[in-house]
């Protein structure tokens, strides 16, 4: 076993960045995410791997030191909150643009607004379906444990280099501020600079060799159909993404007659309400999207064969149930069961919802 | 084994740190752990709660309307948990400022004059270690050597001179805890 | 000797009193006649050229009208958001602090947009270079009020004259920046004749020697014109600009540290 520990999901992301060979980390601080700057703050990884952190004059400016260390084929990284990662958005849209590898986490508070600073899954349409403008989407990973906060990190980097996208963790205040048991990554040493040449020489902005083709990192092109070639490209990239990049997780689902839906916090949340339900004679399943874009669809397609039911819960006033009945496509009923605003559903609230929405039909 | 347990009381008795000490416990004998405080404006010298789960086997959520076993340490905290006990589940209190004791009869009910004890010890600091002490008399889920094994984790180097202070509040605590009302 | 052969004689290279540096790209500009974006890029790709840095140098560029400065000089570009160029090379300075980077500003996407960008970089020192073209109007968009335009001055947003009891005063953002711990260099400059062209190729060649020795941050102000902008001619743009923003504005070196 290697190094294991007690954290908080926050301090897990800093810790994991340190690890994967991130080499630069911008943020801005807010509740409930500001362990994650802290942390490395304490840990001082400008002395030890070289990373560089950095806290912004704000969100708009941390994404935009974000661009700018990706447009050096550098790993970078930012995170933050809901009304953080709302100012966040035209560098994500950017991002997309200039097709650039990064990584933004974002730990969901309660909204509208300034909202509250307790758990929420509302910014679910944000992350997926798009947040900034334009027809872009974003790589976005789910944990729904302080080991999956570990491992997504690299995972994301990889990601986000592989299809030259930026990817989203998409967490929440219960994930980010609870300790679990956790196994933290071995060292990856940083790319060095001819590493970097090497996997992302033909994008970088390191500095034009003589000779060779200059690199710029840009969204723009004033020519529409040119710009409408890129566009094709991107959404190409975006199949490819469908194709090769879906993560789920079923939980007792082999003999399942009902189905819940949720994904991070909120799975959990339905793993106890699977093992209630399951108490009282009802047989029902969890699926658990691991990447949100990607989605499951395929997944949930298939458990239609036997499901009767389906509830999706979420801490939003029903945003991912969306692409639940999408998938379904009318085929059975799709239910939402949803607490917001910062309050957290509990497992007996989730039976009862599925006694009452799904096998009360 | 699982073990659900929600531990409350104010903001600065420790309640956090007690939890997270006895989920350091739960890794040192190879248990899955989760730590699930309440965050926010609470954290600002209110009440203060968190959830504290061990187990054998992979834990399902980390937030929990029932519990096993409520460690209740103010009267906010026994007017908001003592119905979330299961039946047959166990409820240990402190009566320092306790107004209203509990009355239920369907679950396992222990006291323990931590806060008292903590002035006898001469270290008001010593009173959330006495309350684990008294828990693990009762349940005793976590070896004491994963417990000191616990404390070495969860304590900087600079506070580990504090530990045998804090084993000895665990023994006081152990010593102390009183039978109230048993299934 | 034929009309060819002499041809060739008079160019030949050892007759070469002037050429054009390598790392201006034959790209055709696409700004008006009489702007100053070409001379300053021109001032610019020459001390690149000069100091040897082409391979080190990452030039920033912004929203506005030298959005495709990028298409000029033969280095690797990135293209901010509108105002967010000093993030951009914050990151890029501090992650690569060998390479040579530039941020090439217009007054709305410096003093107005960009506002908290530029003063927090210039407050952290970054080690970089700063171009901050200010021709006290929104070139790029149609001409509107920027907040460097002046008291009184029409643009099409302030179509009556600029009024500075709505809209505020033209904002000299250099002499604040100037105030600022983390600024090394700070100067104002113009680009219009020969001579102020010399001057600014020195204070450029300064800006870029500064990062070499990892001195900090290096603001040069370029006072300019806009012919379409303010609807004059380039001489009488010239001539307006002396009139008006030199008074405003004054050139000189705030601050040589």
């Amino acid at each position: 076993m290697g190094d294991v520990r007690l954290m908080k999901g926050n301090e897990v992301i800093a810790e994991a960045a340190i690890r994967c060979g991130c080499d630069g980390y911008f943020g801005y601080p807010i509740t409930p995410q500001s362990e994650v700057m802290e942390t490395l703050m304490i840990r001082k990884p400008q002395e030890e791997t070289g990373m560089v952190v950095l806290q912004a004059e704000s969100e708009v400016a941390a994404i935009n030191m974000v661009y700018g260390g990706a447009s050096c084929g550098k790993k970078v990284m930012t995170s933050s909150s809901s009304p953080g990662v709302s100012l966040k958005q035209e560098g994500i849209t950017y991002l997309a643009g200039a097709e650039l590898p990064a990584l933004i986490v974002n730990i969901v508070r309660g909204g509208p607004g300034l909202g509250t600073i307790q758990p929420a899954q509302s910014d679910y349409f944000q992350a997926v379906k798009g947040g900034g403008h334009g027809d872009y989407k974003l790589i976005v990973l789910a944990p729904a444990s302080v080991q999956e906060m570990n491992d997504f990190v690299d995972l994301s980097f990889e990601l986000a280099f592989k299809y030259l996208n930026p990817a989203m963790i998409l967490s929440d205040g219960v994930i980010g501020q609870m300790m679990e048991k956790v196994e933290l990554s071995e060292y990856k040493p940083r790319w060095t600079a001819e590493e970097i040449e090497k996997i992302s020489g033909s994008w970088a902005t390191t500095g034009k060799t003589p000779g060779a083709q200059r690199r710029i990192s840009t969204s723009l092109d004033l020519d529409s159909a040119k710009q409408e070639i890129f566009n094709h490209k991107l959404q190409a990239k975006y199949r490819a993404m469908e194709e090769n990049e879906v993560r789920f997780e079923k939980i007792a689902c082999d003999d399942a007659e009902y189905l819940f839906v949720a994904y991070g916090s909120s799975a959990r949340i339905c793993q106890k309400a699977v093992e209630q339900a399951r108490e009282k004679g009802i047989k029902v399943g969890l699926l658990r999207p691991i990447t949100l874009f990607p989605y499951p669809t395929k997944a949930i397609q298939e458990m239609l064969k036997n499901v009767k039911g389906i509830l999706a819960v979420e801490m939003s006033a029903g945003q991912m149930v969306e692409d639940v009945r999408l998938a379904v496509n009318g085929k059975v009923p799709v239910e939402h069961f949803g607490r917001y605003g910062g309050i957290i559903p509990t497992p007996e609230e989730v039976v009862e919802a599925l006694e009452q929405k799904i096998l009360g039909k | 084994m699982t073990e659900e347990i929600i531990i409350a009381g104010f903001g600065g008795q420790g309640v956090l740190s007690m939890g997270k000490i006895l989920a350091y416990s739960g890794i040192m004998q190879n248990q899955e752990v989760s730590w699930m405080p309440s965050y926010g404006p609470e954290m600002r010298g209110g009440t203060a709660n968190v959830t504290v789960i061990l187990s054998d086997d992979r834990i399902s959520s980390p937030v929990l309307k029932k519990f096993d076993t409520a460690i209740i340490l103010n009267q906010q905290s026994m007017d908001k948990f003592v119905n979330e006990v299961k039946p047959g589940g166990t409820l240990l209190y402190d009566p320092n400022g306790i107004t209203h004791h509990p009355e239920r009869r369907d679950i396992n009910i222990y006291r323990i004059p931590g806060a008292a004890l903590a002035v006898e010890m001469g270290n008001p600091q010593t009173f959330n270690m006495i309350i684990m002490g008294g828990f693990l008399k009762i349940k005793p889920i976590v070896l004491l050597e994963n417990v000191k094994k616990g404390l070495e984790k969860s304590l900087p180097e600079r506070h580990h001179k504090l530990i045998p202070l804090n084993i000895q509040a665990i023994q006081k605590g152990s010593d102390s805890v009183e039978t109230v009302h048993t299934v | 000797m034929t009309a060819t052969t002499e041809i060739n004689k008079i160019i030949s290279k050892e007759n070469m009193v002037y050429g054009k540096t390598s790392v201006l790209l034959d790209n055709e500009m696409h700004y008006c006649p009489g702007c100053t974006h070409g001379v300053i890029h021109k001032v610019i790709a020459e001390v690149i050229d000069e100091m040897g840095i082409q391979d080190k140098t990452i030039g920033i560029s912004p929203v506005g009208c030298s959005v495709l400065a990028y298409n000029y000089l033969d280095i690797d570009w990135q293209q901010a958001a509108h105002g967010r160029a000093p993030a951009l090379a914050t990151a890029t300075s501090r992650l690569m602090p060998e390479k040579y980077v530039f941020t090439y500003q217009g007054d709305g996407d410096l003093a107005s947009i960009g506002c908290a960008e530029i003063i927090h970089a210039c407050n952290r020192g970054e080690n970089i270079v700063v171009f901050f073209v200010n021709n006290a109007i929104y070139g790029m968009t149609g001409g509107q009020m920027a907040p460097t335009t002046l008291e009184g001055q029409v643009t099409a947003t302030t179509p009556y004259g600029r009024d500075c009891a709505v809209t505020g005063f033209p904002m000299k953002i250099t002499e604040m920046i100037a105030m600022l711990p983390g600024t090394r260099f700070v100067t104002r400059q113009s680009a219009e004749t020969p001579g102020a062209v010399r001057k600014l190729k020195k204070v450029v060649q300064k800006a870029f020697e500064n990062t070499r020795e990892k001195k900090g941050l290096s603001f040069i102000e370029i006072v300019s014109t806009c012919s379409s902008g303010w609807k004059l001619s380039p001489v009488k743009s010239n001539e307006w600009m002396k009139e008006n923003m030199f008074p405003y504005y004054p050139l000189g070196t705030l601050k040589d540290e």
